[in-house]
């Protein structure tokens, strides 16, 4: 398993370029969905342990939409697309043209968001395994939306086996002009511990 | 004369003894198990995260992140508070199913196996379960008052409820 203590800056930014090559193309994919600019941010590396992360979203008690899919393949991982309440909202509302009100009791808008997050993690890890020649296919996606650390946690099992840490490289992507109605989400890319070596080997960089 | 409370917070895979007026409190259980073992005065509260720490792959653990350790652990503080082990009661709360995918992977089952785990466990200490609200697919807060031996359950969709 890799070690954090022993990840390099090489290391670090092999990710960062992960994160930006997957969220690239979901924010391209997001773009093209929405017919409006999407921007995205330099995406950002975090080793935390379990209750930093849960800080890290707004604490444990958070309540987020996520989009949570498991990453199959050779280097398997979890992924969640996060959005507020009122952003998951606004999202539905610009795509459906109808209210994505009481977005837990609506079956249209927790479809929507479902289909959202397919077409963008599918984006995002079709971009990483062309980038990585690293076969990665993603589980059927599954919407939640509750506290952040009841869902977060879900995706954290395989890791908590060996570590009590996690590395999360986090993008974030939002609307170019902010507006009202602007839209705003984070992808959580959480590998799976085994999983560094298989990305740091495919990207050419010395292995932990 | 003034009591102050105050509410002692457990983190994921932590665990906290505290006396009255106190309370303990953890938030937003998913498939952890939270796990409150108490007395008249005394109370202690686990955040389980796993079932089994022999399965665990790296051989030094976070003991207070399994079941079976953490139970152990949570009863040695109580006892050297001076608790009798005999009139020691167990609550629990968590163990839910985030999400609805069927898949193979079992560590997607994981609630309802925390959940065996502790009850085995506390079963093995034969200290008897006097309230649960386990499974579905919600997230949980709890916070335990020692002074009246309640459990406050408060979820997103389904409200409070006193167990």
């Amino acid at each position: 398993m890799a070690n954090m203590e022993n990840l390099s800056q090489q290391h670090l930014d092999v990710l960062k370029e992960v994160g930006n090559i997957g969220a690239g193309n979901a924010a391209t994919a997001l773009s093209s969905l929405l017919g409006k600019k999407i921007d995205m941010s330099v995406p950002s590396i975090q080793i935390v342990d379990f209750n930093e992360l849960m800080e890290y979203v707004g604490g444990p008690e958070q309540i987020i939409v996520s989009v949570f899919l498991r990453i199959q393949g050779e280097a398997p991982g979890s992924m969640f697309f996060v959005l507020s309440p009122e952003e998951a909202t606004s999202l539905v509302e610009q795509l459906t043209g109808t209210s994505g009100d009481d977005i837990g009791e609506n079956d249209l808008a927790i479809s929507a968001i479902s289909e959202i997050g397919n077409i963008l993690s599918g984006s995002y890890l079709s971009a990483l395994s062309d980038f990585t020649s690293i076969n990665l296919q993603p589980t059927v996606p599954n919407v939640t939306i509750d506290m952040a650390a009841a869902i977060l946690m879900q995706g954290l099992l395989e890791i908590s086996q060996e570590s009590d840490y996690a590395i999360i490289i986090d993008t974030m992507i939002e609307e170019e002009e902010q507006s009202n109605e602007s839209v705003k989400g984070h992808f959580f890319l959480l590998p799976d511990p085994d999983s560094f070596d298989e990305i740091f080997k495919a990207l050419g960089v010395e292995e932990l | 004369m003034t009591i102050i409370t105050t509410v002692v917070k457990v983190g994921i895979a932590d665990l906290q003894v505290a006396q009255v007026p106190n309370t303990l409190k953890t938030s937003g259980l998913g498939s952890c198990v939270g796990v409150v073992i108490y007395e008249q005065k005394v109370a202690g509260l686990a955040h389980v995260m796993l079932p089994d720490s022999t399965a665990s792959k790296k051989s030094i653990v976070n003991e207070m992140k399994y079941a079976d350790t953490s139970i152990d652990l949570l009863l040695e503080q109580l006892l050297t508070e001076g608790v009798c082990k005999s009139k020691l009661k167990a609550k629990i709360a968590g163990g839910a199913h985030m999400f609805s995918f069927q898949s193979d992977n079992n560590m997607l089952k994981i609630g309802q196996r925390n959940v065996e785990a502790v009850l085995a466990k506390l079963k093995e200490h034969k200290i008897p379960v006097i309230a649960q609200d386990v499974g579905g697919n919600k997230g949980r807060t709890i916070e335990f008052n020692i002074e009246t031996g309640m459990l406050e359950v408060r979820t997103v969709n389904s409200g409070v409820m006193q167990i």
